[in-house]
């Protein structure tokens, strides 16, 4: 099968609007015959299923949740970007889809990266509309403040709750057709299988997880917005119900899947304490506008301080190691995300270390609350000498703008980050890669849509701050609404999909069958004793930096835990009732077949780009080496019967518009 | 730490419960609460017993998801958490901790410590939005002005994570917390004004249709709310209730 990515004809900066002008439109009076299951309700599944529902759909939503407003785009900390040039810094569409195309390393699709900058604008006037408290200004206009890899300011923001806010923008919109019958929610129930019928996803069989039964459900077509998959390594940012089994179960039935191998690690993280962690808090990204990056210059020094000898307050200033600012002069602090994580991993690796396991750096705001304060007594003619009036009026400020996230990081960590520097480190956040869908957002399964952190497209091998967010309402409010209905207009004849065709007979029947096999193992070892394990080898050898041979062991260690997996997993009470156990080992059983195709991919590409850094390919001063001529493509695999027997397919990355140039921050 | 677990055992919504004693030893103080029943689970597992069911996602205090009773209160003795976010180091060596679900005739139990709390959504349903079509063709963000203390006011009611501790922790079980939030939310905003009456009239039936209490000012939902959703917020609602009885 040859890969289209329907990109239309044209100059980049008219597609979009082109194509709009040329696609088929379904009639108010035929949308009320037409179906469509939306899977997960984060920003990308809430936005697409309340328009859909608006637009006239009937519209099935599932989430795995009590509730559609609990997705995990809910943590989404530091805010939103569009090209609104509301700060006049020289922001337009063009300077975002360039900056967003230069984070990612130049592996996103141009065509797609430009409409989602077009969008943007439109996704900041809708959530105002819908009630979205974005932060304003004493003028009463909306504010802005800068991200990672980027020299404007073009991010909203509602404090360190951004996602939460946009989420229950979306949360509200699914809420009106709710109660107008538009929207069918389905609480607490899981996607386990995706039904094809001719050729053309038609339905899905899902888990009611309360009470245990399988049920299925039709539609015209099936949109899946079931987010990222970095719960494979164990420990992430995700949430712990996160999982990629929708989309593997869409993969194995035709989906390809692209780039699994482009993980985005972030680099502030409160890092890890000890092995009952079971996960890895975030510390917003914004944080990087004020806090400045350090460890101790002098080795002994590091060294005290990991055995509690010498607080992080006592070093003196020329001790200590900016190391971004003095790698990245021309970015400092605010480099993108995989560069800034790699700089903290090489230092921790060189032994500098702060934390009892040398897995630490400091994130520190004393110049920052020292610099506000004394801005603050300009401001309102106070002493600029009174260090303490100084402190008191710097701490406001800082505290005004990210309260809730020093809140939290003293709960975790028991230390007040307003005197001492916070410690952080590297995590699992995000993954770029995800279901191959064409500039339709449809996967290589007719009539199988995918959204959001779901899908690949957008961010290449890296994502800039803040562009998560706004590339699931792009793909939810903007882009779905207007593709889908290409392809539902041949649909308006078509009638109900009946449910007791065989198709959906065989893929109920695969999915008992698993149930069974897991409940009926009596095996020795609880589900996260496997999924430790897992996230061991991933985070070893598929992690922050990998190696041919890592990778090459990787993948027959994962293939091998796969195997003990099914042996020797118990899962305790009854699969026909409310059952957490058989929860988790049902998504624990996908990512031990998506470990292996992810350490595959890693393998087979030769090169550094953005999150995906290989050992044997880096500059003298430790920069990732892209190779442009050999891989200059997207790697979109096909399955067949096992992740190890994946078949390549190349998606070739052809760039127009903008030149492919070394990345560089310095 | 040593502990001792006294914990509601429930089967599903039909039959009855009761609490039930666990032993756990080596508990971290750096370890969340939720940490703390993960390895109870694990234990259980291990023994081939049926692990405690208790709701949790994000694990960082925003998806509203996690609930507990611990010790009598919501979310636990700490102030300005949830359950995910507290953490060992709040108790003593030695300690009995008691553990019940959120208790309300409107969050009737799934299973242990589950509940369901579908009800917060109906309520969300009759009003919690503003009927704006996601055409993208609204006007520009910036064409209408909001004075910073009113976004800032509906910015703070709107951190609502939707988890119940305030109907859990009302001794008339009411959600006047929960629905001011929402109510206030939009009231502040101009966005918000134009169906601001209908809102608060549909929200509020509905809210007693599904059996939640009515307020009597004790504030107790206030100083368990892990947002720290202000009281004002009840008092803002009641208003624009009366301003829309009279209309």
């Amino acid at each position: 099968m040859k890969l289209d990515s329907k990109i239309p004809q044209g100059p980049i900066d008219k597609k979009w609007s082109d194509y709009k002008n040329h696609i088929k439109l379904v009639n108010p009076a035929n949308k009320r015959n037409i179906d469509v299951i939306v899977v997960g309700t984060g920003l990308a599944g809430g936005s697409a299923a309340a328009t859909l529902a608006e637009l006239g759909y009937n519209v099935k939503a599932f989430c795995y949740q009590d509730s559609p407003r609990r997705a995990h785009s809910i943590a989404a900390q530091g805010g939103i970007n569009a090209s609104k040039n509301y700060q006049g810094d020289g922001d337009s569409v063009y300077r975002l889809f360039y900056d967003t195309v230069k984070g990612g390393d130049y592996r996103a699709r141009e065509a797609n990266v430009y409409r989602l900058a077009e969008v943007s604008e439109n996704i900041i006037d809708q959530c105002v509309a819908q009630g979205v408290p974005f932060a304003r200004e004493y003028g009463g206009l909306l504010d802005n403040r800068s991200f990672g890899g980027v020299q404007v300011s073009r991010t909203f923001y509602a404090k360190g709750q951004t996602g939460q806010q946009l989420l229950l923008g979306a949360y509200s919109a699914m809420n009106r057709q709710i109660g107008r019958g538009k929207i069918q929610m389905y609480n607490r129930h899981e996607m386990l299988d995706i039904v094809k019928v001719d050729g053309k996803a038609r339905g899905i069989i899902a888990r009611n997880l309360i009470n245990g039964e399988i049920e299925r459900h039709s539609a015209h077509a099936v949109v899946i917005c079931t987010g990222g998959y970095g719960n494979v390594f164990f420990l992430s940012t995700n949430a712990m119900g996160s999982n990629v089994t929708a989309a593997w179960k869409a993969h194995k039935r035709g989906a390809f899947f692209a780039n699994p191998c482009y993980t985005q690690i972030h680099p502030t993280c409160i890092p890890v304490t000890g092995d009952h962690q079971s996960k890895l808090t975030l510390m917003s990204e914004s944080l990087r506008n004020d806090g400045r990056i350090w460890v101790p210059k002098k080795m002994e020094d590091a060294v005290a301080i990991r055995e509690g000898r010498l607080k992080p307050t006592q070093i003196a200033e020329e001790d200590r190691d900016y190391y971004l600012e003095r790698r990245y002069p021309s970015f400092g602090n605010l480099v993108p995300r995989d560069v800034a994580s790699r700089a903290a991993k090489e230092r921790c690796d060189a032994g500098y270390g702060v934390n009892a396991t040398g897995e630490a750096v400091y994130l520190d705001f004393a110049s920052a609350i020292d610099r506000y304060g004394k801005e603050q007594a300009r401001i309102h003619h106070l002493d600029e000498n009174d260090a303490k009036l100084i402190y008191k009026l710097g701490k406001e400020v800082v505290e005004n703008k990210y309260g809730n996230l020093f809140q939290m990081y003293e709960k975790i960590v028991d230390e007040d980050p307003y005197t001492t520097p916070m410690m952080i480190y590297p995590a699992v956040h995000y993954t770029m890669g995800g279901l191959w869908v064409d500039y339709n957002l449809m996967s290589t399964i007719e009539g199988c849509y995918v959204l959001g952190e779901a899908n690949f497209s957008d961010h290449g091998a890296n994502r800039l701050g803040a562009s998560a967010l706004m590339q699931g309402l792009a793909d939810g409010y903007f882009v779905l609404p207007y593709t889908i209905g290409d392809y539902l207009a041949n649909d308006i004849r078509t009638g109900k999909i009946p449910t007791d065709l065989p198709e959906f007979e065989e893929a109920e029947k695969n999915v008992r069958n698993i149930i069974d096999h897991l409940m009926n193992n009596k095996g020795t070892h609880s589900v996260d004793y496997f999924h430790k394990k897992l996230g061991k080898i991933m985070w070893d050898k598929v992690g922050m930096a990998r190696n041919a041979q890592g990778l090459t062991e990787a993948m027959d260690e994962i293939a091998q835990l796969r195997e003990e997996f099914y042996k020797d997993v118990k899962v305790s009470g009854t699969a026909e009732s409310f059952n957490q156990e058989l929860e988790k080992a049902l998504r624990v059983a996908d990512f031990l077949e998506l470990g292996e195709l992810f350490a595959k991919d890693a393998l087979h590409r030769e090169e550094s780009c953005g999150g995906h850094f290989r050992e044997e390919h880096q500059t003298e001063d430790g920069e990732a080496k892209r190779d442009d001529e050999n891989f200059a493509y997207v790697a979109a695999w096909e399955y067949k019967g096992n992740p190890r027997e994946s078949v390549l397919h190349k998606e070739d990355l052809v760039y127009e518009n903008i030149k492919l140039v070394t990345r560089s921050y310095k | 730490m040593n502990l001792t677990l006294k914990i509601w055992r429930q089967n599903n919504a039909k039959e009855a419960g009761k609490m039930v004693d666990y032993k756990i030893n080596n508990i971290s103080p750096d370890m969340s609460f939720l940490e703390m029943l993960d390895v109870l689970n694990n234990e259980l597992i291990e023994k081939g017993e049926d692990p405690v069911a208790f709701d949790h996602d994000c694990r960082e205090g925003i998806c509203g998801m996690c609930s507990l009773f611990i010790n009598g209160e919501a979310h636990g003795p700490d102030r300005g958490v949830t359950t995910c976010q507290l953490h060992m180091r709040m108790f003593k060596d030695g300690d009995t901790i008691y553990i019940e679900p959120f208790r309300a005739k409107a969050f009737p139990v799934i299973k242990d410590l589950v509940v369901d709390r579908t009800a917060f959504d109906k309520i969300q349903h009759a009003g919690g939005f503003v009927s704006v079509n996601t055409s993208g063709n609204t006007q520009d963000a910036n064409a209408i002005p909001i004075p910073k203390h009113d976004a800032d006011r509906a910015f703070d009611a709107a951190t609502c994570i939707g988890c119940g501790a305030c109907v859990a922790t009302c001794k008339n079980s009411s959600a006047m917390l929960f629905v001011s939030a929402k109510v206030s939310q939009f009231a502040l905003l101009p966005q918000g004004k134009v169906e601001a009456a209908d809102r608060v009239r549909n929200m509020v039936e509905e809210m007693d249709a599904l059996g939640f209490g009515n307020c009597t000012n004790t504030g107790a939902c206030e100083i368990e709310c892990p947002k720290g959703i202000s009281l004002e917020n009840i008092a803002r609602m009641n208003r624009e209730y009366l301003k829309a009885s009279i209309k």
